[in-house]
């Protein structure tokens, strides 16, 4: 075995370099660990900082997208002239779909008593375009707004809507407290 | 019409009392009727547990890997284990989340401080690391699913030749260099944006990324793995790993007869050939062009620093305050476009044009110096590469490429040694072959596996 200090040197060369590259792999975990959580992320819109853009509709990597609008019925005025329903200057406040903001005719107007009407968002239908969330921000309470919806979101690791919302309206949320549902959760 | 009456007095009323009374236009009505309020509906995201038994399924994948590889020495195996994990990580988890893209997590997650990496995506990050360093790229060859939906296809490739294959093996560096200074600066996941099979996972995808996840395809049929071996950002961790790996999966499980069987049996190139007496005289007449290189080196690096400098400002452009402040010094007209969001949604948000450019700065000024640590990289890179063309290993047998092997198990198949010792003798008992106890290497090469010479890159 003539070259056998240079075999050592070899095992030892690249037991080191194992070593390192060990420790290397180790001190990124732990740094990362250090402040890791346990719970998962999803992602959500904070419902007060979304302008209503649009691009939610769009930008999903879902079609139809995983957003929809949901309705928080505790802020809800059941009025007759809902700004999120019908469009501006409606000829008749009836359900023609002449008169209807939402493009898809996705939110079932019901009358309750008089002189009040609630509103129902079919999700099957809705495809997040927030045009009836922007009527109802301007003419009406905000009660409808937009949320991620978990059950369709397949949480990207980014989500590619929060790369393009110009307000920068969607953020991580615990997977344990996902939804930012108005009423139930203040601006703060 | 008095119902008209109501509720546009009530609108009128409304707008009067302006935005500060946003929230309660209307107040809500006292139903009479006994109409019960529904609630909106909040499904659950999936749950925690399930993600925890994601990375138990790639635990266990990866120890069958290892286990089909170095006891079974399998290629059927390991077939359908990577059938199974495109299966899984692929169309029934629809491609999020995966180690490829983990490496983005972990770097926003130390750059940022707002942002905490969840256990799940930290230990698709290091879970795969330390098996490769322990058993080579057995994920690549079983658990990861843009290798497996790559390797199903490969039908006749053909063979690169080295100048064509080791450039172009830059360019996983660089993307990796992207993928963390984006992620550092908070500005995208370009890895996941720009995944070319994640649409096929979830069955919807824009036409662009379809057109180059098929694109991919078809041209893995002819060069296999294009994705693995001259994009991937993770694989080039993982043959960091697996230079250095403590076993690596051996062609033969016995002695190799030179039969010349297996030459041409790797789809990716990666196996070398027995070195000869010729190449060990070109080692000697190289050792002149090694000094030069090794002195290159330290030129590179400083090369690469200064492109890096002059590149930061192109490479902030992707953050999108840097392009919103751009956009608005460049062309202020555009304040009067009502089809551009996002100069619109600034203009309405009350923010002012200082806090912008000032964050904007700032976004630049880590740009500046991330592109500088890119630059020195690439350069590190660039120059290592060209050491380690010099390098010369001398070794006797066919054998795998450490850093290059996706250990997929085809040419263990084409090894007769291999069929006949098998069924004579427990090869299981001795993974590394029967020359090298214990997997730990080959006489006549230092009793060691393949690697020592090529740590450079
Ligand atoms: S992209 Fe942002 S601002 Fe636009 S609708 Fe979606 S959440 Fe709202
Ligand atoms: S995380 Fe993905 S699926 Fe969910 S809303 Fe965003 S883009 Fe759509
Ligand atoms: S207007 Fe748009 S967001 Fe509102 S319900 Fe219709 S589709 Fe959904
Ligand atoms: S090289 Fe990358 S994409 Fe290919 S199998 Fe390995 S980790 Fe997956
Ligand atoms: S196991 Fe490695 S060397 Fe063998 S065919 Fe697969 S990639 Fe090539």
């Amino acid at each position: 075995m003539a070259n056998n200090s240079s075999c050592n040197r070899r095992d030892f060369l690249e037991s080191s370099i194992r070593l390192t590259l060990a420790l290397a792999v180790g001190g990124v975990g732990g740094l990362a660990i250090s402040k890791a959580a346990t719970d998962d992320w999803v992602w959500q819109i904070d419902p007060f900082a979304c302008t209503q853009c649009g691009r939610c509709a769009d930008e999903c990597v879902l079609s139809p997208s995983a957003v929809k609008c949901v309705h928080a019925f505790d802020l809800c005025g059941y009025c007759d002239l809902c700004g999120g329903y019908f469009i501006p200057g409606a000829n008749a406040l009836n359900t023609g779909a002449e008169n209807m903001l939402c493009p898809t005719s996705a939110i079932q107007r019901k009358y309750i008593e008089d002189p009040y009407f609630e509103y129902v968002i079919d999700e099957g239908l809705c495809i997040g375009c927030a045009k009836c969330v922007k009527g109802c921000s301007a003419f009406g309470n905000g009660s409808l707004h937009l949320q991620i919806k978990q059950d369709l979101c397949v949480n990207c690791n980014e989500c590619a809507i929060a790369r393009l919302c110009p307000s920068d309206a969607i953020k991580r949320a615990p997977a344990s407290d996902p939804y930012l549902i108005k009423g139930g959760f203040m601006e703060n | 019409m008095s119902k008209w009456k109501k509720t546009g007095s009530a609108f009128f009323l409304s707008v009067l009392e302006g935005i500060s009374f946003a929230q309660q236009r209307f107040p809500k009505p006292e139903f009479e009727t006994g109409y019960v309020q529904p609630s909106p509906e909040t499904p659950a995201p999936r749950a925690l547990f399930l993600e925890y038994l994601d990375v138990g399924v790639l635990f266990l994948v990866l120890l069958l890997a290892s286990w089909l590889i170095y006891r079974k020495r399998s290629r059927r195996g390991i077939l359908w284990l990577s059938v199974f994990s495109l299966a899984y990580f692929g169309f029934y988890r629809e491609g999020c989340i995966c180690a490829v893209g983990s490496v983005q997590n972990v770097a926003l997650s130390l750059f940022r401080p707002e942002y905490a990496i969840s256990l799940t995506a930290l230990a698709f990050f290091l879970i795969p690391l330390v098996f490769t360093l322990f058993h080579g790229r057995t994920f690549c060859a079983a658990a990861c699913p843009l290798g497996a939906i790559q390797d199903l296809l490969v039908a006749k490739p053909v063979a690169l030749a080295p100048w064509v294959r080791k450039p172009l093996g830059l360019i996983p560096h660089l993307y990796l260099g992207l993928a963390v200074l984006f992620a550092a600066t908070g500005t995208e996941f370009i890895i996941c944006r720009y995944d070319p099979f994640v649409g096929f996972f979830r069955l919807d995808a824009r036409f662009v990324m379809v057109i180059l996840g098929i694109g991919f395809l078809v041209l893995g049929l002819f060069v296999a793995r294009p994705y693995c071996r001259f994009l991937c950002p993770y694989g080039v961790l993982l043959s960091w790993m697996s230079r250095f790996s403590k076993r690596s999966l051996s062609i033969t499980p016995a002695e190799c007869i030179d039969c010349k069987l297996c030459a041409k049996s790797c789809p990716f190139d990666a196996i070398e050939k027995p070195t000869n007496r010729q190449a060990a005289d070109v080692k000697e007449s190289n050792a002149k062009r090694f000094l030069v290189y090794g002195l290159l080196l330290p030129v590179f690096v400083a090369g690469g620093c200064f492109l890096g400098g002059r590149a930061h400002v192109f490479l902030s452009k992707a953050h999108p305050d840097v392009r919103l402040a751009e956009l608005l010094i460049s062309q202020p007209e555009v304040r009067n476009d009502p089809d551009n969001i996002d100069v619109q949604a600034f203009l309405a948000s009350g923010k002012t044009m200082e806090t912008l450019i000032a964050g904007a700065l700032v976004v630049r000024q880590e740009f500046y110096y991330g592109s500088l640590i890119l630059g020195a990289f690439m350069g590190l890179v660039a120059g290592l590469m060209l050491l380690n063309q010099l390098a010369f290993r001398e070794h006797t047998d066919y054998e795998p490429n450490k850093a290059d092997c996706f250990s997929c198990g085809r040419c263990m198949d084409y090894c007769p040694v291999g069929k006949e010792v098998g069924k004579t003798r427990e090869v299981g008992k001795n993974p590394g072959g029967w020359k090298n106890p214990g997997g730990l290497g080959k006489p006549g090469r230092c009793g060691k596996p393949p690697g020592f010479d090529e740590y450079l890159i």
